[in-house]
């Protein structure tokens, strides 16, 4: 029996289109747009002005705290304006409009394809490193990489999970980096592996991808402490508590974070861009991601530069599909729908799904007919029939002590429910007001 | 390029299941037990069937067209379903004028003026059947013999069942095993061959149904293994400890209700528990309460009643028996 998590989960056609396709490199864009907030927390503060010239790799924005990152030049040319444009989630946000103007880098950037496997760097040089890099955790969430690192004192990190499931159906970037740049990931691992001063990693995978499952065991075989564990293919194995419970047979307490299990988990494309950052001294201003969708004329992954429209990645895939309803940025259960596609991809953009509007229609609400399909697919144990009601109710006590913060957002309520109810919607809109609540009371 | 795009929270894509295809699904489970039935009982079996369906969705229709005044909801398939598991609970020569009126309360009291589908505390279906049982007691317990497929409907050959058959003797006083020699076989049983209600008989055909709606996840094994392992444990804890005055678990599972109530009655959403563990204390109360009456009540069979019972205890079920939350710590 493949191993996964404890409870819930369900399995959506899985719709891997662009699986065999290799990893391409996206053209440099005219205009590169780069927020200043492309990370969980305090945004970064710019510190280029109009006219600036700047290389690629070069810091444009600066970290302004703890949970924080700083943003890097992905283009080279000039600072067009500073300004507050509209971005993927649709509010006006700062960003730095950069006139592109040839592919300058800064010196210190080996661009060689060679890999370094010796690492020369200490623990604490190593977070600082990944820090001044502007790393974040590649999987969506954007939660700054260095936080992690830094284990808080008296806890201990035991084991490294790299969450290498890529769960959400359609993308496969994850996957296709781990066929073509395997050594590197493993390095990067290594790296982490000293910054937190762990002897084990495990790399969780799902079994629909039995050919990175063997390429990554073969290659780790070279490496000592690094292990790969084939997964049962579940939603939403790559979320953090989940992932810590299929590899390890540990549940994070609620409320809890993974360190209080010993565990720290990253991203493969984090490992990666930590190898980058490490051993190249190239910061995180390109990444990969996967554009899908039934009707695109070419599934298929690409590296891009952050500040690359979302349109340009569109119209290398064979252009957007007449029937395109909507535009996800991310994976069918978590990502978020775009405006438009003239906002930029940014160091979160892990994937764009272009979903017809048969495939993503919502139903007319009926009536629940208490089947419990919602409770006994919800991984953290909740009950979102309960939670939909409340929220409506505006019962927030209730809500708080019916665990509603407990609740991931992984949308596996919704997505199952025969009565097409939208229990994810009040879910949020509960949380967000008993979160409130809490915040008030402290 | 298309600018006007679509923006809604995730996620994005459904599963594609319906209220719809659960409620056909557990339809599609029930046929071969009502095919079985027709092939037991025949002209009777079909007219029961035809009649009880045929007033649900009448009832339905009219009640809350015309009495409610809100959009009909009988393609939702579980007037259908009511209809058919009415039916599975009466006897195939039950006059036509009963099964109308154990319809009328079924949808009428049993589910609408609870607001009808997702409100109802009660399965509207066991509300028709016990309430006939009740007010039409003769009527309801007068089975016609399982002879294979006959044409005579109300005139059929009438016989006790099986849990009659003990209920009653062992009150007169007989020997548990004079009384076991009488019964058909435990194959006999199983395969529908004996007296009874139209779906309650054919316990392989229900199994069948069991294992359909389990492969395609319209119920989980939750409530049918528990009311049936608490059953072969209750009633063969008896068996042991007096086995010339309580019959074992054999004869518990293949007679009567039983499996008809553990697959098709206690399984019905609206009516059964949320959580897992709400289902397994549901079942296992039903399984406790359904030999308890048929041991030691005035009625020689308890599904039904004891289905309904801990259908009132559902909510507070709800209530108080939480799933198992991550990261809980285990006591």
């Amino acid at each position: 029996m493949l191993k996964t998590f404890s409870i819930g989960g369900i399995h959506p056609e899985e719709n891997k289109l662009s699986a065999q396709s290799a990893i391409q490199e996206l053209p440099i864009p005219k205009i590169a747009t780069i927020p200043i907030a492309q990370h969980i927390g305090a945004p970064a503060k710019a510190i280029v002005k109009k006219g600036d010239e700047v290389k690629v790799g070069q810091v444009i924005a600066q970290s302004s705290g703890f949970v924080s990152a700083n943003i890097h030049s992905s283009v080279s040319g000039t600072v067009f304006k500073v300004d507050d444009v509209m971005d993927a989630t649709g509010f006006r946000r700062t960003s730095i409009i950069i006139k592109v103007d040839g592919d300058e880098w800064l010196e210190h950037i080996d661009r060689s394809e060679d890999l370094v496997t010796e690492i020369t760097q200490t623990k604490e040089e190593i977070i600082k490193r990944v820090g001044d890099a502007g790393i974040v955790g590649l999987g969506g969430a954007t939660f700054p990489a260095h936080v992690k690192l830094s284990v808080p004192p008296g806890k201990t990190a035991e084991v490294l999970v790299i969450n290498a499931v890529e769960c959400e159906p359609y993308l496969t970037s994850d996957h296709r980096v781990m066929l073509e740049k395997a050594d590197e990931i493993m390095v990067g691992i290594e790296i982490l592996m000293k910054a937190l001063e762990v002897k084990k990693a495990i790399i969780g995978i799902e079994n629909n991808k039995p050919d990175a499952i063997a390429h990554m065991t073969q290659v780790a075989t070279k490496y000592s402490g690094i292990e790969v564990c084939p997964l049962k293919t579940q939603y939403p194995q790559g979320g953090e508590k989940q992932l810590i419970s299929a590899t390890m047979k540990r549940e994070v307490p609620s409320g809890a974070l993974p360190i209080e299990v010993g565990a720290v988990v990253q991203n493969v494309g984090t490992a990666f861009a930590v190898y980058e950052a490490i051993q190249k001294n190239k910061p995180l201003f390109e990444r990969v991601a996967t554009i899908t969708g039934k009707s695109l004329k070419n599934p298929s992954n690409w590296k891009f530069r952050v500040g690359t429209p979302v349109s340009d990645i569109i119209e290398a895939a064979g252009g957007l599909p007449e029937d395109t309803a909507k535009i996800v940025g991310g994976g069918p259960m978590m990502g978020k729908a775009l405006v438009s596609v003239d906002v930029p991809l940014t160091k979160g953009s892990s994937g764009l799904l272009l979903l017809a509007e048969e495939e993503t229609a919502r139903k007319a609400t009926k009536a629940c007919i208490r089947c419990g399909k919602c409770v006994s697919v919800c991984p953290m144990g909740l009950e979102p029939y309960l939670l939909m009601v409340l929220a409506d109710k505006k019962e927030y006590e209730r809500l708080e002590n019916d665990a509603v913060m407990d609740c991931i957002e992984c949308g596996s309520c919704s997505f199952t429910c025969p009565a097409t109810r939208p229990l994810l919607d009040y879910i949020r809109l509960g949380k967000g007001k008993v979160g409130q609540i809490m915040r008030a009371r402290k | 390029m298309n600018t006007k795009v679509l923006v809604a929270p995730s996620p994005h894509i459904h599963s594609g299941d319906s209220i719809q295809k659960n409620m056909y699904g557990v339809v599609f489970a029930m046929l071969p037990a009502l095919l079985l039935s027709f092939y037991y009982f025949g002209l009777g079996s079909i007219i029961v069937t035809l009649t009880a369906v045929a007033s649900c969705y009448f009832f339905e229709f009219l009640i809350q067209k015309y009495l409610l005044k809100v959009e009909p909801t009988i393609k939702d398939g579980s007037a259908l379903i009511t209809g058919i598991l009415l039916a599975f609970n009466m006897p195939a020569n039950l006059p036509i004028w009963i099964i109308i009126i154990g319809a009328l309360v079924a949808i009428g009291i049993g589910k609408l003026t609870f607001g009808g589908l997702g409100n109802n505390v009660f399965n509207p279906a066991l509300v028709g059947r016990v309430f006939l049982l009740i007010s039409f007691p003769v009527q309801m317990t007068s089975w016609p013999k399982a002879l294979g497929f006959q044409t005579s409907y109300l005139d059929a050959e009438t016989g006790a069942t099986p849990l009659a058959i003990i209920k009653e003797g062992l009150n007169k006083g007989d020997s548990l095993t004079d009384l076991m020699a009488q019964l058909p076989s435990n194959m006999d049983m199983f395969l529908g061959n004996m007296g009874g209600s139209l779906g309650e008989v054919a316990g392989a055909a229900l199994v069948l149904g069991l294992l359909y709606m389990l492969v395609k996840k319209i119920i989980t094994w939750h409530i049918p293994v528990s009311i049936i392992g608490t059953v072969v444990v209750f009633s063969g804890i008896l068996n042991m400890a007096s086995p010339e005055a309580y019959a074992g678990p054999a004869f518990h599972i293949l007679t009567g209700g039983l499996l008809l109530g553990a697959i098709f009655m206690a399984t019905d959403y609206v009516t059964s528990p949320m959580s897992n563990k709400g289902m397994l204390i549901y079942g296992i109360g039903i399984g406790i309460l359904s030999v308890v009456i048929r041991v030691f009540g005035a009625y020689p069979e308890g599904v039904s009643f004891a289905i309904l019972i801990m259908n009132a205890f559902v909510p507070l079920i709800n209530v108080y028996v939480k799933p198992k939350r991550f990261g809980e710590k285990r006591k």
